[in-house]
C-alpha cells in the first residue's frame, strides 16, 4: 500500500428503504486506500460493491459513518460539490462503458475537459494522448454504435483517463468482454496505474480482473470478510 | 452555456429523425401563424386604403344633423357648403356629397336606394366622376357593379327614378346610368345611385347644399366651419378596424391548435428522451455535470426545436410568403357575398415586427414546454439513472 490515503472510511452504513422495510446494503465498513493502489472489492451480486464505489464516487451518500474522499467528507458535500469533485479528481468505469451515443469517439473522450473548461488545443493535446495510450487512433471518427464492445470498454477507460484523475472506480469493468478483450484491458489498467500512478478501485466479481488485483478486499452482506494484499 | 449549447446541438443532431419531425411541424406552424397574421395584415391595409380612396377621404364634415344608421335624419341633414371651402372646392379638394332616400323601378321592381349627388370634379374619392362632366342627359348616373348586377342593369339603361324633394313632394324623372364603376367598397356600391351633386340640389331644391363634406387632406381638420362635425378617418374606419381586430382574435383559435400541435410533438420528445436516456443522464451526472446542467441541457435541446424550425421555415416560407406577397391571394367570387370590404385579390403583408413577435411566442413556449418534462431529471437519483432504472 503506498503511504498517503486518498479515500478513507469509517463504520459506513448504507440503508435502503424497500417495500418490505429496509436493506441493509453496506453494514460497517472500515478501510483507507492510498495512492496508486490497484484494489479490488469483491463479492458475490448483493455483496455491497457497487453501492460502495457508488458512495466513494459521491453519486451517493452514506447513511450513517464516514466516507473521505480526497480529504472531502461525502456527507457534507452539497451536489455541486459532489459534481466538481467528480468532474476534477474522479473518473468512472461502468460495465455497460456508458458511452453518449451520438459523440464519435473522439468528442467522448474530451467530454470530460469540456467541463473542465480546457481551451481547444489542450483538450485535443489530452484527448488524443489519451486515445494513444488505448490505442484507438484509429477510431477518432468512429461512434460507440461502430465499435466492438473491447473498443467501447477501452474508450470508456480513455474517457476516465483523459483527465488524468486521483482516482479511477471501475464498476465490472470486464462483465461484458470476452476474455482477450479482458486481459488487454486490464494490462492497460495496469500499465496506467504503473506509469501515472492513478489509483484504480474495482468492483468486480470476475476472477480475471481479481487475478490482476495488487489488494483484494473481500464483501459479504455489506461486511468486509477479508483485505488483503496480492504479491505476484 | 456555450457548452450547454454545444452539447444540445451535437444530441439535437444526432437524434436523427426524430428532431427532423419536431422541427417540420414546428416549421410548419412557423409559416402558418406568420401567414395568417400577414393575410390579415394585408387585408387590413387594402380595406383601409379601399375605404380612404372609395368612401372615407382624409376625414369627413357631416351636417350635424346627419346621422347614417338613421335614414329619417337625412331629411334634415342639409346645409349650406360653408364658404370657408371654396378655394378648395374650386381646385377639387373637397367633395361635398348631397344625400336622400329614393326609389328606382329596375325591371318592373321596386328598389329603395340612397341617391348620392358628387360635384363632377372631385379629386378626393376614386368614383369616376368625370364622366359627368361630358354628359348632357338628364340625370346622368354611376353605379357600383354590385347594384348594377343586383338590379339587371348595365350602362346605357335607363330606369325611373322617384324621390321626395325639401318640400316633401315626391317627384319622378327617367335616370341613364352612364357608367359602372368597380370596388371593394361596398357601402358606396350597393343600392346607391351617384349623379351630378348639381342636379340633385336642383332635383331636391337645395341649391348649394350637401350633407357631408369629404376631405382630401387632414389639415383641413382646423377649420371647423359652424354646423358641421368633423369625423376622423380613424372615427370613420372603426368598423373596419373592428372588424379585422374581430378576426384577429379568431385567428388565435388557429394559433392555439397550431402550437398545440407543434408544442405537444416537443413535449412528446422530451417525456420520451428523458424516459430512453436515463443511462445517459446518469452518465453527465457522474461525469461532473451538475443536475440543473443536464436540466438546462434537455431544456436548451428542446428549445433548439424552435431554433432549427424557425431556420427550416426560413428556407421554404421566406420564397413562399414572398411569391404570395408579390401575387396576392385570390378572393374572387367569394368577396363580393360577404358584404366586407375584401378585394377579389390580397396581398399579405409581412412586417419584421411580425416575425420578430410570431419567433419570440414560439421560442418561449418551446422552452417551457421542454423545461416541464426536464424538471424531472432534478429529482432523479443518478446511481439509478447510470443503471437505465426508470424513476
Amino acid at each position: 500500500m503506498e503511504n498517503s490515503t486518498l479515500i478513507s472510511i469509517e463504520a459506513l452504513k448504507k440503508i435502503f428503504p424497500t417495500s418490505g422495510g429496509k436493506f441493509t446494503a453496506l453494514n460497517g465498513i472500515n478501510l483507507t486506500i492510498g495512492k496508486a493502489e490497484f484494489t479490488g472489492v469483491v463479492g458475490p451480486s448483493g455483496s455491497g460493491k457497487t453501492t460502495l464505489l457508488n458512495i466513494i464516487g459521491s453519486l451517493d451518500t452514506p447513511s450513517e459513518g464516514r466516507a473521505v474522499v480526497l480529504g472531502q467528507s461525502i456527507s457534507d458535500l452539497n451536489v455541486k460539490q459532489a459534481a466538481l469533485l467528480r468532474r476534477s479528481k474522479l473518473g468512472f468505469i461502468f460495465q455497460s462503458y456508458n458511452l453518449l451515443p451520438v459523440y464519435t469517439v473522439f468528442e467522448n473522450v474530451e467530454f470530460p475537459l469540456l467541463l473542465l473548461k480546457l481551451d481547444e488545443s489542450q483538450r485535443k493535446k489530452m484527448v488524443l494522448e489519451s486515445l494513444e495510450w488505448l490505442g484507438l487512433t484509429d477510431k477518432i471518427k468512429s461512434k460507440p454504435a461502430q465499435l466492438s464492445g473491447g473498443e467501447c470498454q477501452r474508450v470508456a477507460i480513455a474517457r476516465a483517463m483523459v483527465k488524468k484523475p486521483e482516482i479511477v472506480l471501475a464498476d465490472e469493468p470486464t462483465a461484458n468482454l470476452d476474455a482477450a478483450n479482458s486481459h488487454n484491458i486490464l494490462k492497460t489498467m495496469v500499465q496506467l496505474n504503473n506509469e501515472l500512478k492513478t489509483t484504480f478501485v474495482f468492483a468486480t466479481h470476475d476472477d480475471k480482473v481479481i487475478s490482476y488485483l495488487k489488494r483484494k478486499i473481500s464483501l459479504i452482506d455489506g461486511k468486509v470478510l477479508k483485505d488483503e494484499i496480492i504479491k505476484n | 452555456m456555450k457548452l450547454l449549447l454545444k452539447l444540445a446541438a451535437k444530441n439535437l443532431y444526432g437524434a436523427g429523425r426524430r428532431t427532423w419531425l419536431n422541427v417540420i411541424v414546428l416549421s410548419f406552424s412557423f409559416l402558418v401563424i406568420i401567414w395568417h397574421k400577414g393575410l390579415l395584415n394585408g387585408w387590413d391595409r387594402q380595406a383601409r386604403n379601399d375605404m380612404v380612396n372609395w368612401e372615407v377621404g382624409a376625414g369627413q364634415y357631416w351636417q350635424s344633423s346627419y346621422d347614417p344608421y338613421d335614414p329619417f335624419s337625412l331629411t334634415d341633414a342639409h346645409s349650406n357648403i360653408p364658404s370657408s371651402f371654396d378655394t378648395l372646392l374650386t381646385k377639387g379638394e373637397v367633395a361635398p356629397v348631397l344625400i336622400t332616400e329614393g326609389t328606382i323601378y329596375p325591371g318592373g321592381r321596386i328598389q329603395s336606394i340612397l341617391i348620392k349627388g358628387i360635384s363632377s370634379d372631385q379629386k378626393v374619392l376614386k368614383l369616376p366622376t368625370e364622366k359627368f362632366q361630358k354628359n348632357d342627359d338628364e340625370i346622368p348616373a354611376l353605379i357600383g357593379s354590385k347594384m348594377a348586377s343586383d338590379n339587371g342593369l348595365k350602362t346605357g339603361d335607363e330606369i325611373t327614378i322617384r324621390w321626395r324633394d325639401t318640400h316633401g313632394t315626391f317627384d319622378a324623372n327617367e335616370l341613364k346610368v352612364i357608367g359602372i364603376f368597380t370596388t371593394n367598397v361596398l357601402t358606396v356600391d350597393a343600392g346607391q345611385v351617384w349623379i351630378p351633386l348639381d342636379r340633385l340640389q336642383k332635383m331636391m331644391g337645395m341649391p348649394g347644399e350637401a350633407t357631408i363634406l369629404i376631405c382630401g387632406n387632414t389639415s383641413e381638420a382646423n377649420l371647423k366651419p359652424e354646423g358641421w362635425k368633423f369625423k376622423s378617418s380613424e372615427e370613420l374606419l372603426k368598423s373596419v378596424t373592428d372588424l379585422i381586430k374581430m378576426k384577429s382574435v379568431g385567428g388565435i383559435v388557429l394559433y392555439v391548435i397550431l402550437m398545440s400541435l407543434a408544442m405537444l410533438a416537443i413535449f412528446d420528445t422530451q417525456v420520451l428522451s428523458i424516459f430512453r436516456r436515463q443511462k445517459e443522464i446518469g452518465t453527465y451526472i457522474a461525469l461532473g455535470m451538475t443536475r440543473s446542467q443536464v436540466v438546462g441541457l434537455f431544456t436548451l435541446e428542446g428549445s433548439l426545436n424552435s431554433v432549427l424550425a424557425g431556420l427550416l421555415a426560413a428556407v421554404y416560407g421566406i420564397p413562399l410568403l414572398a411569391m404570395q406577397a408579390s401575387r396576392g391571394l385570390s378572393f374572387a367570387g367569394a368577396s363580393k357575398d360577404y358584404g366586407l370590404v375584401l378585394a377579389d385579390r390580397i396581398f399579405p403583408v409581412y412586417s419584421l415586427g411580425l416575425v420578430a413577435t410570431t419567433i419570440i411566442i414560439i421560442l418561449i413556449t418551446t422552452t417551457i414546454v421542454s423545461y416541464l418534462p426536464s424538471r424531472k431529471i432534478a429529482k432523479m437519483k443518478p446511481t439509478e439513472a447510470l443503471r437505465g432504472k426508470l424513476q
